[in-house]
């Protein structure tokens, strides 16, 4: 079975055709993947879909604006991992 | 249609909330502008504008769903076909399901169809925003009206 930060990299491979191996768990999709708002929208359906879940991006964007977080708490992939662990879990809950 | 106006839906059909699908009739106005040029002496409706006729019908199921106080803006277009021509005088039966909401977005899978034969398809990708003012809040909830689209009351009531 695939970790969660296999199964967020194998979609960020197929969205936006960037290599798999150049997609490490200390990658910024953003910064160092270049993948931008529009991209990510497809990614975050597909992991919704995957996952059973809803990203809450709109708070993590409200987050960041307001300065409470920092865009690597969310975009770096190994904590994308864990937000998306959380949110299944809370599912579950 | 009021294609010179963008209001390519002239009525909704049916808003099916709890199955999260819409479905509205457009019909294709016998004169426009936009004919003379596509194409003279064989006017056809152009694809683009029965991709915003879809974006549209998935837009007020949106809409509806967010009873009116989100508006959804067309942010992407996949695996869009066009089967066959639509030409002018056509009334044309259009259908939205809602695929996914998403947070601040939303996923769509729309369709046109004429006397029941496939017209054209599409997968829509919509971002859900705040209205940016009270002028286009109005204005969707003035449309809505014209096009009998339940007010938010009744949906919220629903």
């Amino acid at each position: 079975m695939s970790t969660t930060f296999e199964t967020i990299a194998n979609i960020i491979a197929e969205t936006c055709d960037i290599p798999l191996e150049s997609i490490k768990p200390e990658s910024h999709a953003i910064n160092d993947l270049g993948i931008d708002s529009l991209d990510f929208l497809d990614i975050a359906f597909a992991i919704d879909k995957a996952f059973g879940i809803k990203l809450p991006l709109e708070q993590w964007t409200q987050e960041v604006n307001d300065g409470k977080a920092t865009t690597d708490q969310y975009f770096v992939l190994k904590n994308l991992s864990a937000r998306i662990d959380e949110l299944v879990a809370a599912k579950g809950a | 249609m009021r294609l010179e106006y963008f209001q390519l839906i002239d009525r909704i059909v049916e808003l099916d909330l709890p199955g999260r699908r819409i479905s509205s009739e457009a019909t294709v106005p016998e004169q426009s502008t936009i004919f003379e040029g596509h194409f003279p002496g064989y006017p056809l409706m152009p694809g683009v504008l029965l991709i915003e006729t879809m974006a549209q019908t998935s837009g007020w199921l949106v809409v509806a769903i967010n009873q009116f106080k989100r508006m959804p803006f067309l942010a992407a277009v996949k695996e869009a076909k066009f089967r066959t021509f639509v030409k002018p005088g056509q009334r044309l039966s259009v259908s939205a399901e809602l695929l996914h909401d998403g947070s601040g977005y939303a996923v769509t899978e729309a369709s046109i169809t004429y006397e029941g034969k496939p017209v054209c398809n599409a997968s829509l990708t919509l971002r859900v925003l705040a209205f940016p003012n009270e002028e286009m809040s109005a204005h969707m909830r003035g449309v809505a009206t014209a096009i009998g689209l339940p007010a938010d009351e009744a949906l919220a009531d629903g």
